[in-house]
């Protein structure tokens, strides 16, 4: 069979304790969420409240207590994330740290790091952004011309990342970059490293990019020969590329891939019920978001088992980027100006204009599908 | 109870497929749409004791769950199986429910406003309304010609008399019992339908050249084709979904309607538009 297999999980023993505890916890430190905060959902920025969840053990949970982590499974930690996901908690701060720089590092990196940036990350105390994308290379990020050069006792940094969001807030990063320069085109996919780079460090510009909604969240990072010593180097110096896809399938595996507009879903249901037609539209809605559910389950479960299933999160990440999109529009024909609250109507409005980016962020629908069709054997 | 069948289950499936793989074919399709009984078929599935697989071990079954049910009933489905297993093994389980033990043989199902696949050909024909489910000799009932709502198999109309056995399923079946167990099957014979479809499309895709080179090799074809695999995934999962929920929660409990609706609708067109000579289709559903 040509296509890609998803067997059926569930969620771990302890799943509803770990839920009850998480939603006493959320209902409290989200009492005055507005609607607009809890619609950035995981692109909310918000320290304090990424403390309070480290304090509670759910940052780098499956991680090993040794580095801060609590040892729990990932099924639990996804438990976490759904119930986060579920009320658009602000975790950005501590969301990036958790889904694909702290497990890179705990992978990869050497022990000091590991002891460095790990119980941080666990803590809520230190936001990592992410730093592939180029001005000139984004769905082709293996053409990235940001340089590390080799000087004494470390490397010196030269060239620009863009779509680092929220690095203006944020402590570190890690960046893939160019370590030996492109001989062949064809090869272009070698001499890249990943480097953990302090985003403070001197000879970094941080330019905002305002975007189409009015925001600044989006940027562009400008390294003007930064320097970092050579115990920043994340896994092997070449091996970067190599790195960087594994780092992906985290990135696209989790269920924010599909859950970005569900708190519309839920902040619109009391008015929806004045509308006939809804029941209907919101009981496909809910069918549709418990199969990608089962799906975004199967990802997590591959991941429990120590494999890479960067195929897998692409197809899910696909489907589940075309349902977050439809969502808010679907859910419009509903909305009557006269009677829909304003909260509500704000959200909507907002989440129409993001929508656009969650088939663009964490690889494009063009480049996830042509990642499927080479499971399907066509490329 | 199917969660730790997985053994029994994986045995099934595989004699199923090579069952399948090996007798059913082209010809065997288009003899059975010309009305012809595929009685050989029917004597090999029931060797393996398939109709009554989901009949409790006690009444003289397997005892397999709807879990296990909808994987066989997908194997049926990726191979256009030829003959109303799939119905006559939800109607076995639809009897055993409503505590009437499922006699051997073909049992017809027999649902509310719909037409009856195979019934003259049936020892038995297990009727739902609502929460009721009734039992009949065929040769007792008198039979109005109908059509199949979807396959091209002989499906007539029963007149129902007076039944050899009456029962009620429980509650936690629904009050559509027989509907879910209906819908139930044909989710999931859709979602095998459509991993075969899949599977062609891109087999075509890989040598059909235009152009001077293969389809495939044409970027706007891959990215249809893996929104195909995509939903195809995705109806797979909503039906084993679907499968499990009736194991746990009860038929009633199920959550397949909707996504296969969908999935199976509009992918399916999707699909037949890839293969150009569309009738040839669902014959080709037979390699």
């Amino acid at each position: 069979m040509a296509g890609l297999r998803f067997d059926l999980r569930d969620t771990p023993e302890g799943a509803p304790a770990l839920r009850a505890e998480l939603r006493a916890f959320l209902a409290e430190a989200g009492k005055d969420w507005s609607p607009r905060v809890r619609a950035y959902s995981w692109m909310g920025f918000d320290r304090d409240f990424s403390r309070e969840v480290g304090k509670r053990g759910w940052i780098g949970m499956t991680w090993p207590k040794a580095y801060g982590g609590q040892e729990r499974t990932a099924l639990e930690r996804y438990v976490t994330l759904e119930e986060m996901l579920a009320v658009g908690a602000p975790v950005g701060a501590h969301w990036i740290g958790d889904r694909q720089s702290g497990p890179l590092i705990l992978r990869l990196g050497t022990e000091e790091q590991r002891r460095e940036f790990l119980p941080r990350i666990a803590r809520g105390a230190l936001a990592f952004a992410i730093g592939l994308s180029e001005p000139d290379s984004g769905s082709d990020l293996a053409s990235l011309r940001t340089r590390a050069e080799k000087v004494p006792g470390g490397w010196r940094i030269n060239g620009r990342k863009v779509w680092t969001t929220n690095a203006h807030l944020c402590d570190f990063m890690i960046a893939l970059l160019r370590t030996s320069p492109i001989t062949d085109p064809r090869q272009k996919h070698q001499g890249l490293s990943q480097f953990l780079v302090d985003c403070r460090l001197s000879g970094i510009t941080i330019r905002p990019i305002l975007d189409l909604v009015g925001e600044e969240g989006f940027n562009e990072i400008t390294f003007d020969d930064v320097f970092v010593p050579d115990s920043m180097l994340v896994g092997q110096e070449g091996a970067g590329w190599e790195q960087a896809t594994a780092e992906l399938a985290f990135e696209r595996s989790g269920p924010e891939r599909y859950l970005s507009s569900l708190p519309l879903l839920t902040a619109a249901l009391d008015d929806l019920r004045a509308e006939p037609a809804a029941p209907e539209a919101v009981g496909r809605l809910l069918a549709r978001a418990g199969t990608l559910r089962q799906m975004s389950l199967a990802v997590a479960g591959m991941l429990q088992e120590g494999k890479t299933p960067a195929r897998e999160a692409a197809l899910v990440k696909d489907a589940g980027n075309d349902y977050e999109q439809a969502l808010p529009e679907r859910l419009r024909e509903f909305f009557d100006p006269g009677r829909t609250p304003p909260e509500v109507q704000e959200m909507q409005g907002y989440m129409t204009m993001v929508a656009r980016s969650y088939s663009l962020r964490g690889g494009t629908r063009e480049i996830l599908r042509g990642i499927i069709a080479r499971q399907l054997g066509l490329r | 109870m199917s969660d730790t069948n997985e053994d029994l289950r994986g045995i099934l499936l595989e004699q199923v497929e090579r069952l399948l793989t090996d007798r059913s074919s082209p010809n065997l399709l288009r003899a059975t749409e010309r009305g012809e009984w595929p009685a050989a078929l029917w004597a090999e599935v029931e060797a393996l004791g398939l109709p009554l697989a989901l009949v409790p071990e006690a009444m003289g079954g397997v005892g397999l769950g709807w879990a296990d049910a909808v994987a066989v009933w997908q194997v049926l489905g990726r191979h256009a199986a030829p003959l109303p297993l799939a119905e006559s093994m939800a109607a076995a389980a639809l009897l055993a429910a409503a505590g009437i033990t499922p006699p051997a043989g073909l049992i017809a199902l027999a649902l509310p406003g719909e037409a009856t696949a195979w019934g003259r050909q049936a020892g038995h024909v297990a009727a739902v309304q609502g929460g009721e489910v009734t039992l009949h000799a065929a040769a007792d009932l008198t039979w109005q010609p109908g059509r199949s709502l979807i396959g091209r198999e002989p499906a007539d109309q029963a007149m129902l008399g007076e039944p050899l056995a009456r029962g009620r399923v429980p509650a936690g079946w629904g009050a559509d019992a027989g509907l879910l167990a209906g819908a139930l099957l044909q989710a999931a014979k859709i979602a095998g339908a459509l991993e075969a479809a899949l599977d062609m499309t891109v087999d075509y895709a890989k040598t059909r050249k235009q152009f001077g080179r293969p389809i495939g090799g044409f970027q706007a074809v891959q990215q249809q084709l893996a929104v195909c695999a995509a939903e195809v995934a995705a109806c797979g999962v909503a039906a084993a979904q679907a499968g499990r929920a009736a194991d746990r929660r009860g038929l009633a409990g199920a959550e397949f309607r909707d996504r296969l609706g969908q999935g199976g609708g509009g992918r399916g067109s999707r699909d037949r538009c890839r293969h150009h000579p569309p009738g040839a289709c669902r014959h080709r559903l037979h390699r």
